[in-house]
């Protein structure tokens, strides 16, 4: 005879179970014993409601994982014993000691092996938890709901409310914008700053938003999350980079460990097409700023020609030299964190100089294009990045020269007579104030140059991303940020 | 998946509803297309507004849909977007 205490255990349980699952079917006969014990056993089958075969009639049908999901289920079989509908313990798996300490049955499974691990519950499969969550749970997203009709085409609908950059963007759908948060551990519901122009409350949920529209996977969000930060630092100047006339747009280069761990580019056609983390990242905050802060073409954003990194522009750094500083280091960084740094750059100009073998006959080189941004003859107003090929590099390693050398002997080859640069000099009217006649002046202000490692092993050239016409204080300084989880 | 509810990836400072153009403050120097789709008298209810815009000085072009029972076709509608600056239909019967 059990004892008192065995027999109060004996009360309300609830088990989970799936047919697929060979520990379920090995304990048809501990369901069996139970039951027969007194136990008042509600059985939930996840694949088939005729399953455990002699509890057919006492199973309820689970296969939409409704209360899998809403008893948190992780593994077949799950047995919790209740108190009325609270639940008072559960046990995972057959572990013949725990059934029996959790039944009061002691003799439970006496043929059975003792311990079985049991099987992933379909509640939990790949993308199940959030297809159950915007089905049967409380969703975090606080974002309007825009309700088409069963005719409509979700892409076309986007395109029509103007949320898209002139390609189709994918469908901001209850489902996959859960999964774009599942990416960060961050509060859907912190406010990351105002987007300019006009001045909206940006929240993770918004960006989130956003990056699924803009093609981006979950694990890229922080990514995002931290270019949207730097855009948002009035450093930055993000408004007065998108009202310009000027060609230039945000330029995102991604520093640190996680470039590699999400795949993003930063060798071959690293500043080209074909890298989804690539493509996407730079294009989510495009999406931001056009959907969130309003910045819509013609509206308030005036560019005269604009440029191609208006739909994306965003690399990563090749930090695989262990010689290079990296750049966000070079920007305080820790090294070994990742980080995003953003550039108000416009296209890309090539130097393709395959003689140079001196770092001397280099940096001349490169100077010659580096002077040509903006105006050839206009110095001191803009900045730009170089960046800088395998090829290119090499001569500078060899010859020992580390990035602050190289930055140092480019601005000083960046020098030119003021006579040359004055108004009216060349035949041409634009230029320098008549002042600078009989100075030397250098191309860039300091810290007007950054340089950056990216490209290809073959080939002996180098890009240069031309600046914003407002530099520094009076526009737009580079923004670093450390990429948070 | 279900695409009929989407979230709003904007700051919601607008309406849900999509938007309409705003219509223009006045037609002058303006050009109004009066589309006749096909429907009963259509085309005398357009031919009668024609002459009323006309006699206000602005400047109208008639086009006619092949046929009521489906949508204009993508070159009528391209050609009244480049002559035109707003469309007339008239619906009904």
């Amino acid at each position: 005879m059990p004892s008192p205490e065995t027999a109060a255990r004996r009360g309300r349980y609830r088990l989970f179970v799936k047919r697929d699952c060979p520990t379920c079917t090995l304990l048809e006969p501990v369901y069996a014993d139970l039951l027969a014990a007194g136990a008042e056993l509600d059985v939930l089958s996840q694949d088939d409601p005729t399953f455990p075969d002699r509890l057919a009639d006492r199973v309820r049908d689970d296969r939409d994982l409704e209360q899998s999901f809403r008893n948190r289920i992780e593994t077949v079989p799950t047995l919790i014993r209740l108190d009325g509908e609270t639940e008072m313990e559960r046990t995972v798996g057959w572990d013949r000691d725990e059934w029996r300490r959790l039944t009061g049955l002691d003799t439970l499974g006496e043929s059975l092996p003792p311990f079985r691990p049991g099987c992933g519950s379909r509640s939990v499969e790949p993308g199940m938890a959030e297809r159950l969550a915007v089905r049967f749970g409380e969703l975090p997203m606080r974002a309007r709901r825009i309700e088409l009709t069963a005719s409509d085409d979700a892409v076309e609908a986007a395109f029509e409310r103007g949320w898209s950059d002139g390609l189709p963007v994918v469908p901001p759908t209850e489902l996959r914008v859960l999964r774009m948060l599942g990416g960060t551990t961050r509060d859907p519901a912190e406010v990351l700053g105002r987007v300019p122009p006009n001045l909206a409350e940006c929240t993770v949920e918004k960006v989130a938003i956003n990056a699924v529209m803009a093609g981006c996977k979950p694990e890229y969000l922080p990514v995002v999350l931290a270019a949207v930060e730097a855009a948002l630092e009035p450093a930055f100047c993000m408004h007065g980079l998108l009202c310009t006339t000027y060609f230039s747009a945000p330029v995102v280069i991604v520093n640190g460990p996680v470039a590699r761990r999400i795949g993003m580019n930063c060798g071959t056609n690293a500043l080209g097409q074909g890298n989804r983390a690539n493509a996407t990242i730079g294009r989510a905050l495009q999406l931001v700023v056009r959907n969130v802060g309003g910045g819509i073409p013609g509206g308030i954003d005036r560019a005269t020609l604009g440029t191609p990194g208006k739909y994306t522009f965003c690399f990563a750094e090749d930090e695989s030299d262990p010689s290079w500083e990296p750049l966000a280091v070079s920007r305080g960084i820790e090294p070994g964190k990742s980080a995003v740094t953003l550039f108000g750059g416009d296209g890309v100009l090539g130097n393709f100089d395959q003689l140079s073998r001196t770092p001397e006959s280099l940096t001349a080189s490169l100077a010659m294009s580096l002077v040509a941004i903006g105006h050839p003859k206009k110095f001191q107003a803009h900045d730009a990045f170089l960046v800088l090929s395998p090829e290119h590099y090499r001569i500078y390693r060899e010859a020992g020269w580390s990035r602050g050398r190289i930055l140092d002997a480019l601005i000083a080859a960046c020098e030119r007579p003021g006579e040359e640069l004055v108004r009216g000099a060349g035949g041409v009217a634009e230029g320098m104030p008549a002042s600078v006649a009989g100075q030397r002046i250098t191309k860039f202000r300091p810290a007007g140059l950054g340089l950056v490692r990216a490209g290809g092993i073959a080939g002996l050239m180098s890009a240069i991303i031309g600046g914003w016409a407002a530099t520094g204080e009076r526009g737009s300084e580079p923004v670093t940020k450390e990429i948070r989880t | 998946m279900n695409e009929t509810i989407l979230l709003d990836p904007t700051s919601e400072q607008s309406p849900a509803r999509r938007e309409r153009r705003t219509p223009p403050a006045a037609l002058d120097g303006l050009t109004v297309a009066l589309l006749d789709i096909g429907k009963a008298r259509g085309d005398v209810f357009l031919q009668q507004l024609g002459l009323r815009l006309g006699e206000r000085g602005i400047a109208v072009r008639h086009y006619a849909k092949p046929t009521n029972t489906k949508v204009a076709p993508v070159a009528l509608a391209q050609q009244i977007a480049e002559e035109c600056d707003l469309v007339v239909e008239a619906l009904s019967d």
